[in-house]
């Protein structure tokens, strides 16, 4: 019974990283990769008729920005709104403008509001999400009716309640991009 | 949890630089974005080939995605048809609706067929269609409904082509990458089609209304007569689409005619026909200078040719300025 315990710590990630350190191009590679990858979801294979999914990019986004402040630049706005603006099939810089301008807003929020919580994180991203909903329809130039509003709304409610599970996901993700992977000799 | 240290920068002189820069740079990609906005409201097809370049790198792993997606469907499908009445029944069904709307467009077919012979004599032979394809990608999450098809320039495909599935209409081509198109879909708000009923000439335009659905407008107002369950096809008016396409069935009645839905959902189609544009020299006609450019671009010639013959103007105010022609919106 000892041995068991004793070959599965060996098999832990624990004891396997002894001797081995963080690899810089995981640590700041994976925040921008998964976020293009959120801006890559007009390529899954569904065929949507209505605007039905969330806005996986922005979501990404907030989320790693929330979740850990200091790693992504305030410019980070421009080249993944260009991204996201090459294939979500709104006008080209939509997302450029509405990336920068949220990375702007947590920045100020997170001065006026030093002591931060899950609360308050999650009631950012309603804001944002809610601003960046509304203008992304706006800028579309789609005629806004009531039945634009409620699509609009509909996806916004979707968004509020993926917000907690895309955070949860970039935590796990984060403990991938720290990962002691790189043998140091 | 408390801020980070990095954020509060304190009296060093350098941190406070950084982040003064920081913001700058921040607040100069938010301009340029809206300055890049601006420019693509205002001519959509600015960023086309940027768009289509990057469509064409993301093909691939869309094409994967789209096996997969039909593969699935037809697991589901199968399934589907073991719980109600075995595998069976579906696959009948999906015959009989194909059948059904087969028959409404054999319908108008042989309407068409009978008008043209009496008006023009006019031999309408079979199109053949320019490629074949999957649908990759669709806009899931904007507004706009936009999708990505697997063929492109290479097989042949141009803008305005019209796009269909054996179950009807799904919408045109608008930009062509080297393998890969993006296909503006009925359902988006900018897209309108001129239809009629199947059975006679009632004539309307189908809008797209963003959520799946058709917005029917009869062209003649007066008493509405469409009924729920009238199929709606291409009237062919335009010179695009090819006359006959099924459209739409319509399933609310309007005051000015009808919500309709879809025929041909994007998302149950395998694969889907490029055809050729129907009357490419309609809808060239159609694209042509406007009255207003010729006439401008007439008062430009003879100007040039009244400073040249008359006199070695000197150069500044005196020559005619070109009447500033009213550009057509590009759309």
């Amino acid at each position: 019974m000892m041995e068991q315990f004793v070959t599965r710590l060996r098999g832990d990630g624990a004891a396997r990283s002894i001797n081995r350190t963080q690899s810089p191009i995981r640590a700041h590679g994976v925040p921008w990769a998964t976020i293009m990858l959120g801006s890559l979801a007009p390529w899954l294979p569904v065929i949507a008729p209505a605007p039905i999914l969330p806005p996986f990019g922005f979501l990404m986004l907030l989320a790693w920005r929330l979740g850990r402040p200091n790693l992504l630049p305030l410019w980070a706005g421009l080249p993944l709104g260009l991204f996201d603006d090459l294939y979500s099939g709104q006008p080209l810089g939509s997302a450029i403008l509405l990336f920068s301008l949220a990375l702007i807003a947590i920045d100020l929020i997170e001065i006026r509001f030093p002591w931060r919580s899950f609360w308050l994180d999650w009631a950012t991203a309603i804001l944002l999400l809610a601003i960046y909903l509304a203008a992304g329809a706006l800028f579309a130039r789609t005629p806004l009716g009531q039945l634009q509003w409620q699509l609009v709304g509909s996806q916004l409610l979707l968004s509020i309640v993926l917000f907690p599970i895309f955070a949860r996901i970039v935590a796990m993700l984060d403990r991938v991009r720290l990962k002691r992977v790189r043998r140091i000799d | 949890m408390a801020l980070p240290s990095g954020r509060r920068p304190g009296s060093n002189k350098k941190a406070q630089l950084g982040l003064f820069a920081g913001y700058l740079f921040a607040g100069l990609g938010a301009l340029l974005g809206a300055a890049l906005l601006v420019i693509s409201l205002l001519r959509p097809e600015t960023f086309a080939g940027l768009r289509s370049m990057a469509a064409d790198i993301a093909s691939p792993a869309g094409e994967a995605g789209a096996s997969g997606r039909v593969a699935s469907q037809n697991v589901f499908e199968a399934i589907a048809g073991y719980y109600r009445a075995g595998s069976r029944n579906a696959e009948l069904q999906q015959e009989m609706r194909i059948a059904r709307i087969k028959a409404a467009e054999a319908e108008a077919l042989k309407r068409e067929n009978m008008r043209l012979k009496a008006v023009l004599n006019l031999a309408d032979g079979e199109t053949r269609p320019v490629a074949t394809a999957r649908l990759i990608g669709s806009t899931a999450a904007s507004t706009r409904r936009f999708a990505w098809i697997s063929v492109g320039r290479l097989d042949g495909v141009r803008p305005g082509m019209p796009v269909s599935s054996p179950l009807g209409l799904i919408g045109r081509v608008l930009e062509t990458g080297q393998r890969s198109s993006r296909v503006l879909l009925l359902t988006d708000p900018e897209s309108m089609v001129p239809v009629r009923r199947a059975t006679d000439d009632v004539v309307a335009f189908a809008e797209g209304r963003a959520d799946g659905m058709l917005r029917l407008r009869l062209i003649n107002l007066g008493i509405n007569p469409i009924k729920k369950g009238d199929v709606f096809v291409t009237s062919g008016s335009g010179g695009l689409f090819r006359p006959g396409t099924a459209v739409a069935l319509a399933i609310e009645i309007t005051r000015d005619g009808a919500i309709a839905q879809l025929l041909s959902n994007p998302a149950a189609t395998d694969v889907v026909l490029v055809e050729p544009i129907w009357q490419p020299q309609a809808v060239a006609a159609a694209a042509a200078p406007s009255i207003a450019q010729a006439e401008s671009q007439d008062a430009d010639e003879a100007a040039s040719a009244i400073a040249a013959t008359v006199s070695p103007a000197p150069s500044g105010s005196s020559t005619p300025e070109p009447p500033s022609a009213a550009e057509p919106d590009a759309q």
